[in-house]
């Protein structure tokens, strides 16, 4: 039952083959005995699942199975959910329990949807290996000496390693699509302003983008036909129809237009992930795409770009994490000062420390313009290219990341060049363009995907190129050993 | 040396809204704390702000009072600063674009003569919580029901010469927000509050002195006396030789004196930068045009209205205008009795006696327009006296009902009767002879005299014109 | 280049109210000097006349109507809180 997707199993429920109470204890079982391995969930949450899968069997029983009915989900810890804790990988909010829901979180409960649990993450989505968790590193179930990515990396391990049929992330600057690049899963970063952003806990706003992560693009665009959609909680959620975005899954790409930007396979790229990349290039080639060679010039801005403005953003956000009205609150504060000083001293992690302080530098007196607003004017040069590029093509392609997982530890003590494994997502999050990683091929035994990359509101398109792939290939079909 | 006072306002002013300006709980006064505080207010993890439209239309109008510039495109930026009473430790306002761009108004001198002062701009923003001081061991408690309340700042240019200017200008403000109906102007709740930047510099000098700035200063009193107790603290300074420090300085009522803030003085710098929550804010010129239709009758306008329409004097017409309840009230009693000038002489004369008397505001007065209306017609059509009248509305104020009731309880109905009258007037002409004998032999100022003999006997009661008239003809046969 | 000293991230952590162990310092003020580097290569290219992009998708702000939808829930919202007392959160005495 653990390897089907979300179209076989809502198949399997609707012809009464299992219950969703069935299905959602085979899950429970498995992140019971396997997930110690990954430590890919932060809190199960048996008694809600049972719960919600019980009241999914009866709707539909009465007739009224909503489009996920009884499909169980892990939750990327980021969104809040009622009565349970929602700590975004960080002690500050390890004793927070959200007093609402987040929409995406509504609107899953809405469509019949079960939810396991809530997973791992970096610290409030800060980093690209999972490491900078308070809980615990989350180790790819590919390699367990490896990392899975990150942010979003205890959603991809979970989804890898069979533990959920399907899970949510979010991307800021590639913290989906890295993610599921390394754990060899589907994930998909909507347009910016496409999927409510009410109750998912900001890092940096004007990026901060949630998307499914799935085995198959048909499942992601299920998902997505849930998530999708204006929301009057969220100023920057975007007022356009909502098509079905599994309509166009199966149209033809004889004549299809993509385009390979030079500056993402020049150096710094691995040469055998080069090789998987090229290759998947050719499976689309094989199918009647026409691909061409394009430029991004000012692709080596969007690293530096990302790195003034997220931390901007979340040098602001997080200021709310004072001790004052939830979270974690330090012992005996002898004035206001200590009790924020303290509370946040000790509710932060390193990495969340580090970019508060450069966030906070960035927009000091004195700065601000040198560095924000210089930011802003590159981001809309990064942007300019990408509007450009795509009067030539339907759809950009290449790698994910730079490299296959890393081992634990590897980079650590390395920042920046942490921070360069996001190279080729992090400009897609600048100028809001939905873009997905989908699995395309091994090395060493370790998953790499192919990026795709659209235009505004372009998911179905980029859904419909990523499922003709999974047709023909079987990638996204293997488990890893320890998972099957 | 000679000093030159320089002063420029900050007036904050709370839009009346139902809701707040990025979240749907309510503004109201008043309620338990933290019950009127949302999940957006308490700036808890993963939550958005969403404009309030209606902030923004109430921002718009007073643009187009003070004449200013309407920005059509304006932005919401974060001014960060950790505070308890500011839960997200930032405050959503407008630094770059602001709604409002320059505009002026006029305030009148006591020379009776006017001054024009600018208003440098105006933006929205949202209000803070309180700090509360508790019994609890020591703390501070926070209250965030008034958080994300809408504020509109306006900002003044220094163009203020003395606290007397100062108040000028804050009264005309008030009066204007007040008019509009953009806010409740309530200084007591805090619906109105300034603050003002104090400097001095050596008469002829063109440079600003270093400045102070005086906050939350909340009654028009209070902001005259601090200003004048900052401009005597700052001269001691400067004419001893010293310099003024550039610091926030909070007012004392009780010791009259100002002191600095030490809470605010840790090194300031606010980070502002555009909020990614919210998107610009654009209104078209149409839009624009079309809330400028409904702006009401503003009191300069209503001033000189009420002098070329109404005849009043510009004194009396700038006394009935100043303050919006008074203004209605007042049309709606000369409508009413189509008299302007007895209208305007009760109401300046006697209602607003008793209301000083007894420190209430116009819209506070126990005798509503109505009531009023009802007694000025008793006098109208002869029923009292205009002395009588004095009583009857002595008698109301306190209470004791309408002029009807009270006419009819104490007995006051004018004596009309002529037969009645000349009885009484047979009456003092018998008691009387030697005036009598004066009277016609040419003294004709002793009419008086009789009048008020007349008056007296009757307990002012005797319809004064038919007195007279009686009189004369019964003197004169 | 840009060096950030000790005193430097002091004063930025302050600004943030942001509590750094002292031997951890050094450390920070080395990352926060090699981030502000790497950053430094966007001074290098021209944005004469590029207007600033401050969010991905040009849109304007909705206007909600002026409508009271929530009701208190300080029960609820109160739970979990740190420290509160008769509807008041407590923080320790603010001195104005």
């Amino acid at each position: 039952m653990h390897n089907k997707t979300i179209t076989e199993l809502s198949a399997g429920l609707e012809a009464g083959d299992f219950s969703s109470v069935e299905l959602t204890q085979t899950y429970l079982d498995r992140i019971h005995s396997l997930d110690k391995q990954v430590n890919s969930f932060i809190t199960v949450t048996p008694e809600i699942a049972l719960e919600q899968a019980k009241n999914a069997d009866a709707q539909r029983a009465a007739g009224n199975a909503g489009l996920l009915n009884g499909i169980p989900l892990a939750q990327k810890d980021i969104f809040c959910t009622k009565g349970v804790r929602t700590s975004c990988g960080s002690k500050m909010l390890d004793p927070f329990v959200s007093p609402y829901d987040a929409t995406t979180i509504t609107k899953f409960n809405d469509s019949g949807a079960v939810m396991l649990g809530k997973t791992n993450m970096d610290e409030f989505a800060m980093g690209s290996s999972n490491e900078t968790s308070w809980y615990g590193t989350v180790k790819n179930p590919w390699n367990q000496e490896t990392v899975p990515g990150g942010s979003s990396g205890g959603s991809a391990a979970a989804v890898a390693a069979r533990l959920a049929p399907a899970s949510t992330g979010t991307d800021t600057g590639g913290s989906i699509r890295q993610p599921a690049s390394f754990c060899g899963i589907t994930g998909l970063k909507p347009t910016y302003g496409r999927v409510s952003r009410y109750g998912m806990i900001a890092f940096a706003s004007s990026l901060d983008q949630a998307g499914p992560m799935t085995r198959t693009a048909e499942d992601a665009a299920l998902m997505l036909n849930v998530m999708a959609g204006h929301d009057l909680r969220d100023s920057t959620s975007v007022d356009e129809a909502v098509p079905d975005y599994t309509a166009n899954l199966n149209d033809s790409l004889e004549g299809l237009k993509v385009g390979l930007p030079k500056e993402f396979f020049s150096e710094g790229l691995n040469d055998d992930v080069a090789k998987v990349i090229e290759s998947a290039v050719k499976e689309y080639e094989k199918m009647g795409a026409v691909i061409k060679e394009i430029s991004l010039p000012t692709s080596n801005l969007a690293v530096p770009t990302y790195y003034i403005i997220a931390p901007s953003e979340c040098s602001s956000n997080l200021s709310r994490m004072d001790g004052v009205r939830f979270g974690h609150r330090c012992e005996d504060p002898k004035d206001l000062n200590d009790l924020y000083i303290r509370s946040r001293g000790e509710g932060f992690g390193p990495e969340v420390k580090r970019r508060i302080l450069v966030g906070t530098y960035a927009l000091s007196e004195g700065f601000y313009d040198a560095y924000y607003v210089k930011a802003q004017k590159t981001r809309r040069l990064i942007t300019n290219d990408f509007n450009q590029a795509f009067d030539d093509v339907d759809v950009i392609m290449g790698p994910a990341a730079p490299s296959t997982a890393f081992k634990i530890g590897e980079l650590t003590d390395d920042p920046i060049t942490m921070y360069l494994s996001d190279i080729y997502t992090i400009a897609v999050n600048l100028a809001g363009l939905p873009g997905m990683s989908i699995p395309a091929g091994f090395v060493n035994n370790m998953p790499v995907g192919l990026q795709l990359i659209g235009k505004h509101f372009a998911e179905s398109k980029l859904l419909n190129v990523a499922h003709q792939f999974q047709k023909e290939t079987d990638w996204h079909l293997k488990a890893p050993e320890s998972f099957k | 040396m000679q000093w030159e006072v320089v002063i420029g306002l900050e007036i904050h002013v709370q839009l009346s809204t139902k809701s707040k300006i990025f979240s749907g709980a309510s503004t109201a006064y008043g309620a338990e704390p933290n019950t009127q505080a949302c999940t957006v207010d308490l700036g808890l993890p993963g939550v958005l702000p969403v404009f309030n439209g209606e902030a923004l239309k109430k921002s718009v109008m007073f643009g187009l009072a003070v004449g200013a510039q309407i920005n059509e495109r304006s932005v919401f930026d974060r001014k960060n600063y950790f505070y308890p009473d500011s839960p997200k430790a930032y405050q959503i306002s407008q630094l770059y674009y602001p709604i409002v761009g320059e505009g002026h108004i006029e305030i009148d001198l006591e020379d009776g003569s006017q001054k024009r002062v600018g208003v440098t701009r105006a933006h929205m923003e949202e209000d803070a919580g309180k700090s509360l001081h508790t019994s609890f061991l020591n703390q501070t408690g926070i209250d965030l029901n008034r958080a994300g309340t809408p504020l509109l700042e306006i900002v003044s240019e220094p163009d203020m010469r003395s606290a007397k200017e100062a108040v000028a200008y804050m009264r005309k403000i008030h009066s204007i927000v007040r008019y509009l109906g953009v806010s409740d102007g309530n200084m007591q709740e805090g619906s109105f509050r300034c603050d003002a930047n104090v400097s001095l510099r050596p008469k002829g000098q063109e440079e600003f002195g270093t400045r102070a700035e005086l906050k939350n200063i909340n009654s028009f009193r209070f902001v005259e006396k601090a200003i004048n107790v900052e401009i005597e603290r700052q001269m001691d300074i400067l004419e001893s030789g010293g310099t003024v420090t550039q610091e926030t300085r909070l007012y004392d009522s009780e010791k009259n004196e100002t002191r600095s803030m030490r809470s605010k003085e840790e090194a300031n710098d606010y980070r502002y930068f555009p909020d990614p929550d919210l998107l610009p804010i654009v209104i078209s010129a149409e839009e624009i045009e079309a809330i400028r239709q409904t702006l009401p009758e503003l009191p300069d306008a209503k001033c000189e209205r009420y002098m070329d329409e109404l005849g009043l004097s510009e004194k009396d017409a700038k006394a009935l205008t100043v303050d919006r309840d008074m203004a209605d009230y007042y049309e709606k009693v000369q409508q009413a009795i189509d008299d302007a000038k007895m209208a305007a002489n009760w109401m300046l004369g006697d209602v607003s006696a008793m209301n000083n008397k007894n420190g209430l505001e116009f819209k506070d007065c126990p005798v509503n327009a109505d009531q009023l209306i009802g007694l000025l017609k008793r006098i109208k059509d002869n029923t009292i006296s205009g002395k009588i009248a004095k009583e009857v509305f002595e008698a109301m104020y306190s209470g004791e009902g309408d002029a009807d009731a009270i006419i009819d309880k104490k007995g006051l109905k004018q004596i009309t009767d002529t037969g009645a009258i000349e009885s009484i007037i047979d009456e003092v002409i018998a008691n009387n002879p030697g005036q009598v004998a004066e009277f016609q032999s040419g003294k004709d100022k002793l009419i008086g005299f009789f009048v008020g003999q007349v008056m007296k006997a009757s307990k002012g009661k005797a319809n004064p014109g038919q007195v007279n008239q009686l009189l004369m003809q019964k003197l004169k046969k | 280049m840009s060096t950030l000293d000790k005193s430097d991230v002091e004063k930025i952590a302050f600004l943030a109210r942001l509590g750094i162990d002292e031997q951890d310092i050094p450390e920070y003020a080395t990352n926060l000097s090699n981030i502000l580097d790497m950053v430094e290569q966007l001074d290098s290219v021209d944005t004469e006349g590029v207007k600033p992009m401050a969010h991905p998708l040009d849109a304007v702000q909705r206007l909600r109507a002026d409508e009271v939808t929530e009701v208190n829930d300080r029960e609820n919202l109160q739970e979990h809180a740190p420290e509160t007392a008769e509807g008041l959160y407590l923080v320790p005495k603010v001195i104005e």
